[in-house]
């Protein structure tokens, strides 16, 4: 016995001291304790605009990692290009929150020491665990960016003001309606009845039962005659508000900016029923070729300056609370404009998305998946 | 026998193979906790399809909006096809087979976005008609929309074939068709139109499969109920990576395609080819 467990240990012994200067990462309990000698270069799937020269450049200068990004144009591209051997290819995905959990389950991403993230103690609360990217403790990834969405309305025509999601599901603007064409829609609509009928017992709109969700997906059949068109484009809804064949319906803070800068006649609201929100996450792939350049871009993209570039100019919120002072010194006001600065309470009104999976929190293994998610959205657009 | 072998492997291995995979993974399914998809057979994707109304509707959807766009490309091309190849001059002809391809230089993609630019409620269609003192038209997001900005994009692949087929009818038999006393009507109906048919065939069979396989001007110009097989298809794989279901859907445009050849054969569109 004695013996084997020996043989064992020096074997492990001899693997950890052939592996440790190759990989240069030191690690204990499978996660790295230390961020080696950079690999040279840093492949990411990211979406487009994440990777700008100005934060990029700098980035590629300080660590010798050049930087190769492919953009991916919707979290579920990103999770084929991953599940088609990306895992071995790239290093870091930027996933968004109905991606994350995907991954994870997928064993397509690794876990991550937080603590070799300097910036990770600075973020708000409610990033540094949040559900969508932690599971039982375990940090598959680095909260990086996240934005409401938001209720869009045109000032001239919609009065008076909305304050509530009813505004999109009753026939006040029956044909000048439009939302986001896109699965994850189901969840606002759970939303908004987990507010409207109690007796449901919504607790969390990603995790519906049967008879929950039938009840969302009814809603979402009643809304269907008074859509305009569903965008899938943030482009798309830019269009629709200008032109006038939409004056109300969901949104990002993206198309507020675009469409303000036009000097169209729109305004945002999060009405009183709360919103849904997604929150982007820098996942380590499982078999990541540049562990420590990815490590090294994690503690980069994390810092308050580096947030605040990314935060003004894609129109999204830093998860670093520090990051509020740069905003405001690159664009003023953008920190208030983008509730970088906004109290914990503020997060008690938006719910993170996350990917709908069949096991849900109360452990009885009868919610719906993203499989019947997606089909029942197909279906109800018919 | 030896220069045939690279294209007929090629066409063996690349063709035929991508489209028995294709109908194989039809019968698969993916797990709905990790969306990955799992080597079980099962006709769970046929099922699902025939059972749903939505689906019969999409499908349904698709197949009119094809015929639709077919018959207004058929109605299009013909006279014009006509007028280039046994009115027009060589120089004139030459110019209108630019005139014909011109819009196949651009891309498709700018092509639709025109168009939403021309439909839109603030657009130039409703801008024209406002100053002519007419009501507007709220053509903008609907399926009127995708049906015009197909019969505008296919209509190249109508016109050229059904030219061809013009082209080819020699002189002698209209002279001799009026000769033996027929007038033009008669001409076009019994001589004309029967020797152009398979040009149509050809045209329709292009205009037909591309509105069934397209989702780019559903997805553009179209509005709340413009999901078209195409649609289907891109977001099964794209937003769902359900390959399997995908690939089920997938088999509908081309049974809609095998059963529309064999009646064109039954009419004889393929003798006078």
């Amino acid at each position: 016995m004695r013996s084997i467990r020996r043989t064992h240990v020096l074997l492990v012994a001899l693997a950890a001291a052939l592996c440790v200067p190759a990989a240069g990462v030191g690690k204990t309990n499978g996660l790295p304790t230390s961020v080696g000698k950079g690999e040279g270069s840093l492949n990411l799937i990211a979406w487009e605009g994440y990777t700008q020269p100005q934060w990029v450049k700098p980035f590629e200068t300080q660590t010798g990692c050049q930087v190769h990004a492919k953009y991916a144009g919707s979290s579920d591209e990103m999770v084929a290009l991953m599940n088609q051997g990306g895992d071995s290819q790239y290093d870091l995905v930027s996933a968004s929150g109905d991606a994350s959990l995907r991954l994870i389950y997928s064993k397509l991403v690794q876990p991550v020491n937080v603590n070799l993230v300097p910036s990770y103690k600075d973020f708000g609360k409610t990033f540094q665990s949040p559900p969508n990217n932690t599971v039982k403790g375990v940090h598959y990834g680095i909260s990086l960016q996240w934005g409401p969405n938001t209720l869009l309305y045109n000032t001239k025509l919609v009065k008076p003001v909305p304050t509530s999601w009813a505004s999109i599901y009753s026939p006040t603007y029956k044909g000048k309606v439009t939302v986001p064409d896109n699965p994850i829609q189901i969840a606002d609509a759970a939303l908004y009845l987990s507010k409207t009928q109690p007796s449901l017992g919504i607790t969390d709109p990603y995790e519906l039962t049967s008879t929950q969700f039938n009840a969302a997906i009814s809603l979402l059949k009643k809304q269907r005659p008074l859509i305009v068109k569903y965008w899938a484009l943030a482009s798309d809804e830019i269009d629709l508000f200008k032109n006038g064949d939409a004056v109300i319906g969901a949104s990002w803070p993206y198309q507020l900016t675009t469409l303000k800068a036009d000097k169209a006649p729109v305004a945002d609201t999060i009405p009183k029923e709360g919103a849904t929100g997604w929150l982007d996450t820098w996942m380590l792939s499982a078999k990541a070729p540049h562990p420590n350049c990815a490590y090294k871009w994690l503690a980069y993209i994390s810092t308050p300056k580096v947030q605040a570039q990314q935060a003004v100019y894609y129109g999204e919120t830093p998860v670093n609370s520090k990051a509020c002072s740069y905003m405001d010194a690159i664009s003023k006001g953008s920190c208030a404009q983008y509730h970088a600065n906004a109290p914990l309470s503020y997060f008690s009104k938006i719910k993170f998305w996350k990917t709908p999976i069949a096991t849900c929190d109360n452990g009885k293994n009868d919610c719906m998946s993203y499989t019947q998610w997606q089909q029942a959205w197909q279906q109800l657009k018919g | 026998m030896l220069l045939l072998t690279p294209p007929l492997a090629w066409f063996l291995f690349v063709y035929l193979a991508a489209l028995a995979a294709l109908f194989v993974s039809a019968f698969w399914q993916v797990n709905p906790f990790t969306t990955e998809i799992e080597h079980i057979w099962t006709f769970s994707n046929f099922t699902t399809i025939f059972q749903s109304s939505a689906y019969r509707s999409i499908a349904l959807r698709t197949i009119t909006i094809a015929a639709l766009t077919t018959i207004a490309d058929v109605i299009l091309a013909f006279p014009f096809a006509y007028f280039m190849a046994r009115i027009a001059g060589p120089k004139l002809r030459a110019m209108l087979f630019v005139l014909v391809l011109l819009p196949l230089w651009s891309s498709y993609l700018v092509r639709v976005y025109a168009w939403r630019q021309i439909l839109d409620h603030d657009g130039i269609l409703n801008w024209t008609l406002q100053k002519l003192g007419l009501p507007a038209a709220n053509l903008a997001y609907s399926n009127t929309a995708v049906w015009l900005v197909f019969t505008y994009v296919w209509l190249p692949f109508m016109i050229l074939p059904i030219y061809a087929a013009l082209e080819r009818i020699p002189d002698s038999m209209l002279e001799a068709s009026s000769d033996l006393g027929a007038r033009s009507w008669l001409t076009t109906r019994r001589i004309v139109l029967p020797l152009v048919l398979p040009g149509v065939i050809a045209g329709s069979i292009f205009t037909f499969s591309l509105t069934l396989g397209d989702y780019i001007t559903p997805t553009l110009v179209g509005g709340a109920g413009s999901q078209f097989i195409g649609n289907v298809v891109f977001s099964s794989v794209g937003v769902a990576n359900n390959i399997p279901f995908a690939a089920a859907f997938a088999t509908i445009p081309l049974a809609i395609m095998a059963i529309y050849l064999v009646i064109a054969r039954r009419l004889g569109a393929f003798e006078a080819l």
